[in-house]
């Protein structure tokens, strides 16, 4: 099943500085919700180990995490997939956006996220608030890490496709 | 159990006596035991890696990590499967298509050699010492998968660019059939003066037996055996395709029990991959290998039922009679042919086509169609479901359209001669249709209706009335007909029964009871014809080495076919035990009677009860053993002549509440013939289950899959089940007319529920809302949205 989510966030800190923060390895991973591992294969590849858990399912998903349409320091687009396993996979990508304004600088974003496997089949219900809840604790350490508590932060906005209707029956 | 339960048991029981069920005692005190409940010395655990995407192709499998996890005793994938030259599963029943070629049967293994192909598809098995070590190293075994495109849906998966499934079937059609006469069909719509059309989808359906699938493999090295304990409909079918197709080892190498099985609904009568594997794989680590399904497996890999999408035709002349019915279905097969799967949308569908209806021509085309989803096969009514809904929807349309009344437009286009050839190859041997109509409208008051609706109306509540008046084909089958038409097998049914030297029966049957109350109504026929209590009676099934052979239990056909073959035993029985009884006797055979358990000799009160007889027969003391042979045992195979046609009319009365989008069924009618009955509580219980089913596929239930070929309804919390307070009280009627082809009169009553009950449901739904376009499952939010576009339309129009 398919997933979009969008979010913005005011940062309090110069784009110059968010724009580093995205491209090092140890503010994402720290940033990363259930981020075990991420190493740098390349200046563009990384490799992660990431727990992750969607209702009932919970897994260890290892991939690869990718950056690539870098134009720093405006914008990039991450992008990265991973095999839980048993419980299915799950991959997805987001272009990320730095826009200055008065005091700092505007991160958003337009992210798609795949599911497949059991976390589809048991976890669907749950999957858009999942997704909200790892976006929103993703920018929330991301704003911490660079120093600047968010200066406004607008919802992240979650939307699930696809859910069929019979799905929700009963 | 009470003594006065006990004593219940302990009578002669006649044939329409609503005997209690015998196997209660043992299924409410714990004592059933089903497969799971087996355990072998050293017994290991599998567990399926399952793909977790719809269409992929596999790069590689990398099981070394895994391998060396703890307690792990072997990994198997399709290479060691293809090593071993363990064959595919295969599907028994060859249909053709329009153009003469034979179906394009896409290759189906075990284990996955080189492709997936829907969510859940057999990738690798872990066999360990525990099962969460098998969970465990299943996790640590890392697939490389390159993913294809998906062709998950039914309506576009035969497109020109939509991705393949099987090389061997282009356009992802396994086949396009057709039955009937096109050119009559045609000249009877050239003259008709009005047609009626309707476009339906026949939702998907998972079947949710209260017990999953099981299995366990072990094999004896000492005799070069192996033994399947299994959850199977059908164990000798079982073991015939796992011995003569996929090859694990000769038939009488290979001993399946099916113990008791709880629930199958046709998903147990097919051979999986899972028991396959078990059976092999035994063999491979020379332990025991066990597999239970979780309920979240048995959503992914049960063979699923319905999933057509189709669009009829029905003609009519200036009076209302029907002149021909055309119609096209596209039939989803999933990703691979399962074991009965095409026969399912051509030969137990088209055949049903003419209802209880006369109509003069038929044309039905079939496109059987691959998508990357779980494989579709038979459930409970299996192609005659789908066929009845679309008969009862037009019918209903149809009446709607000429302003008719419902129940008096099918009258009038009710066959009332028989026997009946229909156009679709049956031949209705008997009926009595305007019989179940008139009985069920007298029971569902439908004088009463317009008050009702009125009354109701006043409440703010819609209330609609639907009538479906179903024929189905049960007994299957007559093995010359079915294998003309392509099935791999016969479909008789044998019997053999053993008289004990104390005069207690054994009966082995090659039907198999997994719900349906075998051991009473077998037992129930016995005690009526032998005269002897019925718990002289003992029912043996589901074992190869017990049962010689036998075809199993679906389609309604056990006691059809299966209590034909006890009665034929029973007649050998009784003949010889005549014979010895004019020994015993010293009278003549000619003058020997066989009533209430004595063979007495006519006009006069010398006699001797059966169970004296029985005993005389093995002792063998006072009859010359050069002319009769010791001993009291006879088998019996019976092949029916036809099919039986159980049919009646089933009407639901509901009442929507558009603002909510609740739907109450206040009032459902059943009047079904079933020829004789043997037990009718056991009829009764029956019906209710085959209700409460067709119930939830009309407003409950409905397997989805998102375009990803994901599926999104894998448990009870995306896929709702009828419970108690979705389901009203049942108003149950019988009427009889005794089935002309088999000795004891019987159609049939497995089904019928699930058959009638969708078409009544919808039925009473779309007279309820006012529009034919109401779909299954016709959940609240459906409904409520079909309300509340009624009701923009209406204030657009003020």
């Amino acid at each position: 099943m398919a997933l979009e989510m969008t979010g913005s966030y005011d940062l309090a800190v110069p784009r110059e500085e968010v724009w580093r923060a995205l491209n090092d390895v140890a503010v994402l991973k720290r940033c990363i919700p259930g981020c075990e591992e991420l190493e740098k294969v390349s200046d563009t590849e990384l490799k992660a180990k990431v727990v992750a858990k969607v209702g009932p399912v919970k897994a260890t998903f290892r991939g690869t995490v990718t950056l690539s349409d870098l134009t720093p320091p405006e914008s990039y687009r991450i992008s990265g997939e991973g095999e839980g396993g048993v419980a299915g996979f799950a991959k997805g990508g987001a272009v990320v956006r730095l826009a200055e304004i008065e005091g700092g600088t505007t991160l958003t974003y337009e992210a798609e996220a795949q599911i497949g496997g059991k976390l589809a089949q048991l976890g669907q219900r749950l999957v858009a608030g999942t997704a909200k809840k790892l976006a929103d604790g993703f920018f929330k350490d991301f704003a911490a890490a660079v120093g600047g508590a968010p200066a406004g932060a607008s919802a992240a906005d979650a939307a699930a496709e696809d859910g069929g209707e019979a799905a929700k029956a009963g | 159990m009470t003594a006065t339960d006990a004593s219940a048991f302990s009578t002669v029981t006649p044939i329409g006596a609503a005997v209690r069920r015998k196997e209660d005692h043992r299924f409410l005190t714990g004592k059933g035991r089903y497969t799971d409940d087996f355990s072998r010395p050293g017994q290991t655990f599998a567990y399926f890696l399952r793909s977790p995407h719809a269409h992929a192709a596999i790069r590689s499998i990398d099981v070394s990590a895994a391998r060396a996890m703890p307690g792990v005793v072997d990994i198997l994938t399709g290479a060691d499967l293809a090593e071993d030259k363990i064959g595919d599963l295969i599907c028994g029943w060859m249909i053709h298509s329009k153009d003469g070629s034979p179906m394009k049967m896409g290759s189906h293994p075990a284990l996955a050699k080189g492709k997936v192909r829907y969510v859940g598809d057999h990738v690798a098995v872990v066999i360990a010492e525990s099962l969460h070590q098998a969970k465990d190293a299943a996790a640590a075994i890392a697939v490389d998968y390159e993913e294809l495109p998906v062709a998950a849906g039914l309506a576009t998966a035969q497109e020109a660019g939509a991705p393949q499934l099987h090389d061997i079937a282009p356009r992802n059609t396994a086949f396009e059939w057709e039955l009937g006469d096109r050119a009559a069909t045609e000249a009877a719509f050239a003259k008709a003066v009005r047609v009626v059309s309707l476009d339906l989808v026949n939702n998907r359906l998972a079947p949710n037996a209260m017990e999953p699938r099981a299995a366990i493999g072990e094999y004896d090295a000492g005799d070069e055996a192996y033994t399947l304990w299994t959850t199977t409909q059908n164990p000798h079918v079982a073991r015939l395709v796992l011995s003569a197709f996929v090859g694990i080892a000769p038939e009488h190498k290979l001993r399946v029990i099916a113990p008791d099985v709880g629930g199958g609904f046709g998903s147990k009568i097919f051979l999986y991959a899972e028991e396959t594997v078990c059976a092999w794989a035994s063999k491979r680590v020379g332990r025991p290998v066990k597999w239970t399904a979780e309920r979240s497996e048995s959503f992914l890999s049960d063979a699923h039922g319905r999933d057509h999408l189709t669009h009829a035709e029905l003609a009519l002349d200036a009076g209302g009679r029907i002149l021909g019915f055309r119609v096209h279905t596209r039939a989803n097969m999933g990703a691979y042919l399962s074991t009965f799967a095409s026969s399912i949308p051509t030969y137990l569908y088209g055949t049903l086509l003419s209802g209880q209806y006369d109509m003069p021509a038929i044309y039905c085309e079939v496109d059987a169609v691959y998508t990357n989803t779980a494989p579709v096969d038979a459930y409970r009514g299996a192609g005659r479901p789908e066929a009845t809904f679309l008969v009862e929807r037009i019918m209903e349309k149809a009446a709607r359209e000429l302003g008719e009344d419902p129940a008096e437009f099918r009258r009038k286009n009710f066959i009332t001669k028989f026997p009946h050839q229909t156009p679709v190859i049956l031949n209705y041997d008997t009926g009595d249709y305007a019989a179940s109509l008139d009985k069920a409208m007298q029971m569902a008051d439908i004088a009463g209706f317009p008050a009702r609706k009125a009354e109701a109306a006043r409440r703010g509540r819609l209330r609609g009335i639907g009538y479906s008046a179903y024929i189905e084909a049960c007994g299957l089958a007559p093995s010359s007909a079915v294998g003309s038409l392509g099935a791999g097998v016969g479909l008789w049914e044998s019997a053999e029964v053993r008289v004990n030297p104390t005069g207690n029966v054994e009966v082995l049957t090659g039907s198999h009871s997994h719900g349906q109350g075998h051991e009473t109504t077998f037992a129930q026929l016995v005690s009526a014809r032998l005269g002897i209590p019925i718990d002289q009676v003992t029912i043996v099934h589901g074992d190869t080495d017990k049962v010689q052979f036998g075809m199993g239990t679906y389609g309604s056909r056990s006691g059809a076919v299966g209590m034909s073959a006890i009665v034929k035993a029973l007649d050998k029985v009784e003949a010889k035990a005549r014979k010895i009884a004019a020994y015993l006797l010293e009278a003549s055979e000619g003058d020997i009677e066989f009533k209430d358990g004595k063979f007495t000799v006519a006009g006069t009160d010398r006699a001797v009860p059966f169970a004296e007889v029985a005993l005389g027969a093995y002792t063998a003391h006072k009859f010359p053993t050069s002319e009769i042979e010791p001993g009291l045992k006879e088998g019996a195979f019976y092949d029916p002549i036809n099919f039986t046609f159980p049919a009646g009319c089933h009407i639901c009365e509901v009442e929507v509440d558009p603002e909510t989008g609740v739907t109450d069924i206040v009032k459902f009618t059943a009047v079904d013939d079933f020829g004789v009955v043997i037990n009718p509580m056991i009829v009764e219980g029956q019906v209710h289950g085959g209700i409460a089913q067709g119930i939830g596929q009309a407003l409950l239930e409905g397997v989805t899959y998102d375009s990803d070929g994901q599926l999104v309804t894998g448990s009870y919390m995306d896929y709702t089940m009828p419970r108690a307070d979705d389901v009203p009280r049942f108003d149950v009627g019988l009427t009889e007319t005794r089935c002309t082809t088999n000795p004891l009169g019987i159609k049939g009553c497995g089904e019928a529920g699930a058959i009638a009950a969708p078409a009544a449901v919808i039925n009473a739904m779309t007279d309820a809302l006012g529009t034919e376009d109401v779909p299954m499952p016709a959940t609240p939010a459906t409904v409520w949205r079909i309300c509340e576009a009624q009701a923009a339309a209406r204030r657009a129009a003020e």
